[in-house]
């Protein structure tokens, strides 16, 4: 007999006014007898929706019924069959526009809670099992991975699991791409992120860090020189964007992807961190992703009295996910919107010390159906603060656009692909942001999985 | 993991190390650059490529110690390791083509200064150089320069070396004499850089400078090296560091890389603390 309560079981949480001081992971996670019950909730209906919203396929009612059945493990080897990061998804994925959107439970009532189960099953495989993975038996070919992000490393693990010899090349000293130097440790331990990369190393998965390819070596080097039959470009869209507004040049001026690298990646948040990273009064952070959400409470954490999310469109427009809105709003962060930046005001010392902006109001639908904010004549005011953080989204870097012979890209820059992730390139696949601009986790997964599937075809049709 | 081959103090606080790195010896040029991490828990500073072996694969740096990190990196000995050592990074110098050149290189910028001499004198180029040093025990490399150089010009700024003045001294005196030179390349100190600039300006000679603001990855990816030229904004790490000295924002990036100074005056007596040395 289902468990037939309308609600998802809660997960438990930090207190906001706690949690907004540490950087501790802000949801606590299911125990062993939640995640059961909530397993129970799940109706194992026949036409499975719930799988057909997951990017990646996950064989979700299967898994479920083993939770309720209390067979973690077993529920874990079914998740990793089509996922290569179940803990890093469960936490990250936007579940309420996947797999829950089509879950039947939500028609009258709240959809399971899918992802909140995966993390549990993920959580626990790192916490109990220490069985190796099984190792494919090796095919002899070989196969490398630009970028260790999302996207390329389910490139990779799929790969391995079909005996593919795989190296993933990554330019920083890490690898995660944005799991490790983007998203924060409150809301992605990286801990986590480094044993799902071990356990993909287990897997025969080589990861060569400090690799910058496009300058160190180029993808044609890679196949022509070091024997690589097949190339995946999963290098992301990590040129941040700026306003080129006036007084951008200001010493507490950031890129939030240089606010939330410093913190994240070079671990600046810590008192002994030999990586500085100013800790102001007053922060304005200007944008409405999910990268503001991650910036916002950051700077809030490092001590902030004051942080303002500055957005130019209403908050029906916010393109962040309602959870971490929820979120960062417990937490004390103020919203101000339909305001846009025009300046920063220079204060002491070379610091900003103010923002000028303008009020805005939506007027008329624009190309892509969003109505357009336009500023309010007049409306002239200004916010004070001593930081500013830029979250205005990025595009892809330019560098191996411009050493590999041959790519055609889109004229922002992101890579052209057929819907197997092949390039203009034989041989040469390309997924994640680095061919959709700044998009999610999951869908970069999506992208890695379709092109390790085009990619194990092509070499299987060559030989 | 990167190997420390060789370590050697070039003056009582600038060292110079070779590196094995095959990867970043195999491509770099001079005028590049690369970023490395002392230790595991280090933060990581960008430094030039002062020389490379593509046989041996290995790359050299010279560095001058100033803070927390080239504090530990100096404490570093023959036979120990690196443990993050990424590059070539940054554009190459533009040294082709050009016939008659007057490379001007201040304190450790001698070092960045240094291979850009050597290669444009390898291409047959007619090379001045002008180094300039506060005082004489602090010269570096000076027959590594008079080997490339057509005319080399030794500046300290008391006189205990060379002749007593600054570059720009030298600079103008060699100008004033009639050489033509198609380009100025300046490297050193960005207030040095600045008046160079001035100078050249006057008298209507391109000049190139090599630019050295905060970094954190050097790849383009978060805007920290940002700096206006030509009233645009640029990233140094990938279009640069090398720009156009006439078009640089000085004021700007002065002010740019006094950010962390209280932080970086904690980590040199922290570092300093650590290895029983007295704090300057």
């Amino acid at each position: 007999m289902p468990n037939m309560s309308l609600k998802k079981h809660e997960m438990p949480t930090q207190e906001p006014s706690v949690r907004s001081r540490n950087f501790a992971e802000v949801a606590l996670g299911y125990t062993a007898e939640t995640a059961v019950e909530e397993a129970q909730r799940c109706l194992h209906c026949k036409n499975k929706p719930c799988v057909g919203g997951c990017p990646v396929r996950i064989h979700i009612p299967d898994f479920i019924a083993k939770v309720a059945e209390g067979a973690f493990e077993e529920a874990y080897q079914i998740i990793q069959q089509t996922s290569s990061l179940p803990a890093v998804c469960g936490r990250v994925c936007p579940q309420e526009t996947q797999c829950e959107s089509k879950c039947v439970r939500g028609i009258n009532g709240e959809p399971v809670a899918i992802g909140r189960l995966e993390r549990f099953v993920a959580d626990w495989h790192n916490a109990h099992s220490c069985d190796l993975p099984a190792v494919a038996q090796p095919n002899g070919h070989k196969v490398a991975v630009v970028g260790s992000g999302p996207a390329g490393l389910t490139c990779a693990g799929d790969l391995a699991k079909r005996g593919y010899d795989v190296t993933v090349f990554e330019a920083l000293h890490l690898a995660g791409g944005v799991l490790t130097y983007g998203i924060p440790e409150f809301r992605l331990p990286k801990s986590i992120v480094q044993k799902e990369i071990d356990n993909l190393k287990a897997l025969g998965v080589k990861v060569e860090t400090n690799m910058v390819i496009g300058r160190v070596l180029s993808v044609d080097e890679l196949k022509e020189e070091y024997g690589f039959e097949a190339v995946f470009i999963g290098s992301g869209a990590g040129l941040p964007r700026f306003m080129n507004i006036p007084g951008e040049s200001l010493k507490s001026v950031y890129s939030a992807n240089e606010f939330l690298t410093r913190v994240n990646l070079m671990k600046a948040y810590r008192e002994d961190s030999r990586t500085p990273v100013l800790r102001a009064h007053k922060v304005c952070v200007v944008g409405g992703g999910n990268v503001a959400m991650d910036a916002a409470r950051c700077a809030k954490r490092l001590g902030a009295e004051e942080v303002t999310i500055v957005y130019r469109r209403s908050e029906a427009e916010l393109p962040a996910r309602a959870e971490e809105v929820e979120h960062a709003k417990e937490e004390g962060i103020v919203f101000r919107f339909l305001t846009n930046p025009t300046r920063i005001v220079e204060g002491e010392n070379g610091m900003a010390g103010g923002m000028t902006c303008v009020r805005m109001e939506l007027g008329e639908p624009d190309a892509s159906g969003r109505r357009r904010p336009v500023v309010v004549e007049g409306s002239e005011f200004e916010i004070e603060c001593d930081c500013v953080i830029m979250a205005l989204g990025t595009s892809p870097n330019p560098l191996i656009k411009n050493t590999t012979r041959g790519l055609d890209t889109q004229k922002w820059g992101g890579i052209v692909t057929d819907e197997h992730g092949l390039t203009s390139r034989e041989g040469v696949y390309a997924g994640g942001d680095a061919v959709t601009g700044a998009a999610t986790v999951i869908l970069a997964m999506g992208a890695g999985k379709t092109a390790a599937e085009a990619i194990d075809e092509y070499i299987r049709s060559k030989n | 993991m990167y190997k420390i081959l060789k370590k050697k103090e070039l003056n009582p606080t600038v060292t110079l190390m070779e590196v094995d790195a095959p990867f970043v010896a195999k491509k770099a040029e001079p005028g590049e650059f690369i970023i490395l991490r002392v230790d595991e828990e280090g933060e990581r500073i960008p430094l030039t490529v002062a020389d490379f072996d593509r046989e041996k694969g290995t790359v050299t740096i010279i560095f001058q110690i100033v803070g927390g990190t080239t504090e530990r990196l100096n404490q570093l000995r023959e036979g120990e390791f690196i443990h993050d050592f990424v590059g070539p990074l940054g554009e190459p110098s533009h040294v082709e083509g050009l016939k008659k050149v007057a490379v001007v290189g201040g304190g450790v910028g001698c070092a960045i200064a240094y291979p850009v001499a050597k290669k444009l004198h390898k291409l047959g180029a007619e090379v001045h150089s002008i180094v300039g040093f506060r005082s004489k025990d602090l010269v570096i490399l000076e027959e590594e320069f008079r080997a490339v150089s057509d005319e080399m010009r030794m500046m300290t700024d008391d006189g205990s070396y060379g002749k007593k003045g600054l570059v720009t001294d030298a600079l103008r005196e060699l100008i004033e004499a009639g050489n033509k030179y198609d380009e100025v390349i300046a490297i050193g100190p960005v207030v040095m850089m600045k008046f160079v600039s001035l100078l050249t300006k006057q008298y209507g000679i391109r000049t190139v400078v090599s630019m050295n603001p905060i970094m954190i990855d050097g790849t383009g990816m978060c805007g920290c090296c940002r700096l206006t030229v030509a009233g645009k904004t640029k990233f140094a790490c990938v279009d640069g560091p090398d720009f156009d000295g006439h078009e640089v924002d000085y004021d700007e990036i002065m002010k740019r890389a006094s950010t962390y100074k209280e932080f970086e005056k904690r980590e040199r007596e922290l570092a300093c603390n650590l290895f029983k040395k007295e704090v300057k």
